[in-house]
């Protein structure tokens, strides 16, 4: 009973009313997994409660056979049973992960938005490299275009997520991670650093809008409008700790910023790469 | 050199009343435990019959003792982090800034190093010399080490709320926010020391456990007639040998970095802090299974034994603790999916991570089958053991989930994470070992625990849990994150608020256990164990007085089958009266584990406050310590054997008065074997 | 239980001492996992110089090739120790552990030389995560090779008061293996660390 009012909240919640197609095949994922599963949680309940309730030991007229130790058709469907359903799952899990890979591009036929995401002490600097504009605690997009983000922090480690969208990729400094997502509807969503990271860590979230290509466009003018530059100075100013940071909005960006940012913290040392990390197409 | 270090008269915590009121029920906590034992004029019992001794049935009490009062320590913290979220819509809530996250960080710590690692120490050490038919330990003064080790490192988590704060990087302490640059103050340290001083404990016990059971087995006992208990012990102890050296690697690099200014996971020059969630996780996975282990093997034990039936698929059973031990170093990289490693990498460990799956879905199975066509009798542990049955297995199948790497993009890091592994932890090893409390509570002390407390306290944990973390679930759904203080979305404080009510209930069930025992206590004398087997019960710790004599078995026994004492009371040998007693050699008191545990703790307590000629003075008592134990070649004496005949008579006295079977009046009790009495 | 029933044991049983030394080697087992992962952690962190000195810079051959002499030879020589305790001859157990003790100070030396020579320089633990991890696994070994000798030092002074009992042959039995150990992993520091760093 807990758990069905506690439902009635969680459906509109942005993991289970997702507003893009990675958000959408994850849940899939989490709603076929259960639904397999449950061939071997159901049988539990029943036999948990059938045996509690006919072997208690008042009640004489169930059989007793006290020295039952073994029996091998049983052994077989105990080990067989989860074992298959364990092998069907290894397939779903290994294709939804290639498929639903954070590093994996989207539409590969369509040309992403590029986006830099900089983690910082505690809130997050987007930047949009090809309109050399920056913006704090706001990322709007428009519907349908998928997004190419690269992430890295200029502090601890972060942790990006915009639930509504897709799954999150930890921020490290020194270190790029990338993160594909696309909005297939309009709307606001929350997004937000998931890995405690001190004192404001409970504020750092961002509102990230998809909207319109017009929107869009007209959002960057607005953008450009800022009589606010984020030169290296301001950047400076800006990676301060200071937590609830109002949007902010950059109308240049100094050149360069994200990969400097990155560079900072490497002193000419290779950047680890991770395996098959492969830029996307 | 500053003789203080960096303690100041600031670091006392009079900056808030919170942590100035923590700081207060600590010190009264240790004062007025002082002040009981010398009302009770108990210094020289509690010194020199207790502190002083290595005897392995001692040391696990008072393990135990250590893991309950951690338990309410830890208790508390939850309980302060359930009504702080409970409250905190849009506001602060009425925790002082940075207190919630030092709180969400020793909760986490206290419970799994001074909670559940001492519990699980303890149940070892109290039963598995019995039940394999040995007189102790293989290496008593390790082990008397070992408790004062970990001793130490709860003392310096307790004394962290005393003087400084504790760490806020939570029971993981991820660099580089747990580095220098980000966290220069005590917090960290005292976190590293506690973890780093128990870790060493917990290795040479799991060395100790080892050698035990693989050098210490009575005459016929064959690794395939061991109690269950004994061989998830067994498995339990490779894990603990295997694992532990990651955690002190990883541990040891960290305070490097933040004592010397090295850069093993610094954000500049050179660091890399994957290396040190690599290097944790592969301690890590396996620790949890170091703590459930133990855990699954207490319930083989009481399921059996109240079912009234043998445990069903024995070698089954031992095949899947033996799968589970190694897969478990196979899966460690599901605790970080979300680190940018590769598709492959990432399918590969989420499919490691189902495989364990199998294994643990036939101990539940076998467990059920146990059940069976048996007659249950529902004492409090067999109680907590079905409420673990049902309950586990829904942590078991968000586990399944998380460990799909696409599912866990979006549910790490959120309460869905903190739902299921509390959701393991709380009905499979908590129950585990508090069914094990319970179970074996006479053997210790010789009376039984009250069965109607322990039945309410079972009640109040079970639905507390549901209440408390079942919300949690559904808040990760929602997208709510771990670790936060104070939020902003409304639809998220309905669940919170029924989660601390989950909590207030779980604190019923600890007043429960409370109260069980002082209930227990005032009546011991209506509930007195006297033949030292209170359950009719199958292995070979049954066989002994409850509570037993200083070495266990006067003669060690015969084994002739699995369910030792079982077989035993079938044909007719269980009480075996011998016709002549030999002397025993028993290893002597010694206060020096006590010693080094108390140096080792000023220690710690000295790294972290940078006061370095302590450091070395320390150092230097540890090692005399050392020296003067490994000098000692008089470390053992000899009970004549007609002290072993005085012990022994008198119990076979007791055994004449005793009833034939002490579960005689219990319903549903089918009084089989009825073992004879020896005149 | 009074002290005046019970006595001193005289010994303990045979299979106490192959409890003692099976435990050992199981130990040795867990320090061989520590070992391990700082081997692993060199090698991940070897090109994390972040612009500092590299190991060809540092690592100088003639002294890596000396450190080796130095503890190979000890471990000859405990084995010479070993031998002598075999035929309980104490006088020259003692020969042959003062001259382990005397190579084994002399590896040291060398090593503090080598570090502090390092340090000195400005290449110290904290100039890069390659020299902390450089540091961490050569000195973790150091350090070892220090309990022992202090180890060795007290066995010395054991077997000069006690003679060579029991317990004291199974100490030295024990002692042995630690000592045999730390040359293994010896070998493998002169061959992951110091070869490839200058090869």
């Amino acid at each position: 009973m807990v758990l069905l009012c506690s439902g009635c909240g969680a459906l509109t919640s942005p993991d289970l009313a997702p507003s893009g197609p990675v958000t959408l095949a994850e849940r899939q994922l989490l709603f076929d997994a259960i639904s397999i599963m449950m061939i071997v949680i159901i049988p539990v309940f029943i036999m948990a409660v059938l045996f509690t309730w006919r072997y208690r030991g008042t009640n004489r007229n169930a059989r007793y056979t006290p020295n039952l130790a073994y029996h091998w058709p049983v052994e077989i469907l105990v080990w067989g049973v989860p074992a298959a359903i364990i092998i069907w799952l290894g397939f779903h899990l290994w294709g939804n992960t290639h498929r639903l890979d954070p590093y994996k591009a989207i539409d590969p036929g369509v040309e992403p938005l590029q986006i830099e995401a900089v983690a910082q002490d505690w809130k997050w600097l987007f930047i949009y490299p090809e309109q050399n504009i920056a913006v704090v605690n706001e990322l709007v997009f428009p519907t349908g275009r998928p997004l190419a983000i690269r992430i890295t922090s200029d502090t601890v480690m972060n942790s990006f997520v915009i639930p509504a969208l897709g799954g999150q990729i930890y921020a490290m400094a020194g270190m790029q991670t990338r993160l594909h997502l696309l909005a297939d509807k309009p709307g606001r969503f929350m997004g937000r650093n998931v890995q405690y990271s001190g004192r404001g860590f409970a504020d750092q979230q961002f509102n990230a809008i998809a909207t319109t290509k017009e929107n869009f466009d007209a959002w960057v003018a607005k953008v450009k409008a800022s009589p606010d530059t984020l030169d290296a100075q301001t950047y400076e100013q800006l990676a301060k700790p200071s937590a609830k940071v109002p949007v902010t909005y950059y109308s240049g960006v100094e050149p360069n910023l994200f990969s400097t940012i990155i560079a900072k913290w490497r002193h000419g040392d290779p950047a680890p790469t991770t395996a098959a990390a492969k830029p996307a197409e | 050199m500053d003789i203080f270090g960096r303690l100041t008269l600031d670091s006392l915590p009079f900056y808030s009343a919170i942590a100035a009121s923590g700081a207060a029920a600590t010190v009264l906590g240790a004062l007025s435990v002082m002040a009981v034992i010398t009302y009770f004029g108990a210094w020289r019992l509690v010194l020199f019959d207790w502190v002083s001794s290595i005897d392995h049935k001692k040391i696990g009490i008072m393990y135990i003792m250590l893991a309950l009062v951690m338990l309410m320590r830890g208790f508390i913290d939850a309980a302060m982090m359930r009504s702080q979220q409970a409250i905190a819509y849009n506001n602060d809530g009425y925790l002082p800034p940075g207190h919630f996250d030092q709180i969400f960080s020793s909760h986490g710590t206290i419970m799994i190093f001074f909670m559940a690692m001492p519990f699980l120490s303890g149940l070892i050490n109290l039963i598995t010399p019995q039940q394999i038919g040995s007189r102790d330990v293989a290496f008593p003064f390790m082990n008397s080490v070992s408790l004062w080790l970990t001793t130490a490192g709860a003392g310096l988590v307790l004394i962290s709320l005393v003087i400084g704060k504790f760490s806020t990087a939570g029971w993981t302490g991820y660099p580089p926010y747990s580095g220098a640059e980000y966290n220069p103050g005590v917090g960290v340290d005292y976190w590293l020391w506690a973890v780093l001083i128990s870790g060493v404990g917990s290795t040479m016990s799991g060395i100790n456990f080892l050698v035990t059971i693989i050098k210490c087995r009575a005459p016929g006992m064959y690794l395939f007639r061991m109690p269950l208990f004994t061989w998830t012990v067994f498995v339990t102890s490779v894990l603990m040998i295997f694992a532990f050296p990651a955690l002190t690697v990883a541990c040891c690099m960290l305070a490097l970095d933040r004592t010397l200014g090295m850069h093993f996971f610094t954000n500049a020059m050179g660091g890399n802090m994957m290396n040190y969630i690599n290097l944790f996780w592969l301690w890590g996975h396996p620790e949890v299974y170091i703590l459930v282990l133990p855990a699954f093997g207490v319930f083989s034990e009481v399921v059996a034994a109240f079912s009234q039936k043998r445990l069903f698929g024995y070698i089954s059973l031992v095949l899947a603790t033996m799968a589970i031990g190694l897969l478990s170093f196979t899966v460690w990289l599901h605790h970080f999916f979300t680190m940018g490693s590769s598709a492959d990498v990432n399918s590969f460990f989420g499919i490691m991570t189902t495989i364990i799956a199998v294994p643990t879905g036939v101990k539940v199975f076998d467990w059920l089958l146990t059940m069976y066509r048996g007659r249950i009798i529902f004492k409090p542990s067999m109680l907590y053991t079905i409420g673990f049955l049902v309950t586990f297995v829904i942590g078991g199948l968000s586990g399944v989930l998380l460990a799909m790497p696409p599912v866990d993009y979006l549910m790490h890091n959120t309460t869905f994470l903190i739902a299921h592994f509390h959701n393991m932890i709380i009905p499979g090893v908590l129950f585990g070992y508090l069914a094990g409390y319970m179970f074996w509570f006479p053997k210790a002390f010789g009376f039984k625990l009250n069965e109607k407390w322990g039945a309410w306290s079972f009640w109040c944990w079970i639905i507390g849990f549901y209440l408390a973390f079942m919300p949690l679930y559904v808040l990760g759904l929602m997208g709510m994150p771990r670790r936060m203080e104070h939020y902003d979305i409304a639809a998220w404080q309905p669940h919170l608020i029924i989660a601390a009510i989950g909590a207030f209930i779980i604190l019923l069930g600890i007043v429960c256990l409370i109260v069980q025992l002082a209930v227990s206590i005032r009546d011991r004398k209506q509930a007195l164990d006297l033949t030292g087997d209170p359950w009719n019960g199958r292995s070979l710790e049954w066989a002994t007085s409850s509570p037993p004599a200083p070495y266990n078995f006067a003669v060690l026994p015969q084994v002739e089958s699995v369910d030792a004492f079982w077989n035993m009371k079938e044909r007719g040998v269980a009480y075996e009266r011998p016709d002549h007693y030999v002397e025993i050699v028993l290893p002597k008191n010694t206060f020096i584990g006590a010693f080094i545990g108390g140096a080792v703790f000023v220690f710690g307590f000295a790294m972290v406050w940078y006061i370095w000629w302590l450091v070395i003075l320390c150092l230097a008592a540890i090692v005399l310590a050392l020296i003067v134990r490994a000098s000692d070649d008089q470390s053992n004496i000899t009970m004549p054997a007609s002290t072993v005949q005085a012990i022994e008579d008198e119990r076979f006295a007791q055994l004449a008065k005793a009833p034939r079977n002490e579960m005689g009046d219990e319903p549903g009790f089918v009084g089989e074997p009825v073992p004879e009495v020896s005149t | 239980m009074t002290s005046a029933t019970m006595t001193d044991a005289p010994s303990i049983s045979s299979e106490k001492y192959e409890e003692k030394a099976f435990g050992f080697w199981i130990y040795l087992m867990s320090d061989a996992i520590i070992f391990a992962l700082l081997f692993a952690t060199y090698v991940v962190m070897l090109g994390n110089t972040a612009g500092g000195p590299t190991g060809k810079e540092l690592f100088s051959l003639e002294r890596a090739a000396g450190e080796t002499t130095l503890l190979l030879l000890s471990s000859t020589t405990f084995g010479f120790a070993s031998v002598a305790l075999a035929a309980s001859e104490r006088s020259r157990v003692l020969l042959w552990l003062v001259v382990t003790l005397a190579l084994g100070a002399g590896f040291l030396f060398l090593e503090y030389r080598e570090f502090s020579g390092m340090i000195a320089q400005g290449a110290g633990p904290d100039r890069s995560g390659f020299l902390s991890s450089f540091f961490t696994l050569v000195g973790t070994h150091g350090l070892h090779v220090s309990i022992g000798t202090l180890c060795i030092l007290v066995m010395i002074g054991q077997v000069l008061v006690k003679g060579l009992t029991t317990p004291v042959v199974s100490r030295l039995a024990r002692l042995g293996l630690f000592w045999h150990f730390l040359d293994i992993v010896w070998v493998a520091i002169f061959s992951v660390v110091y070869l490839p760093g200058l090869l």
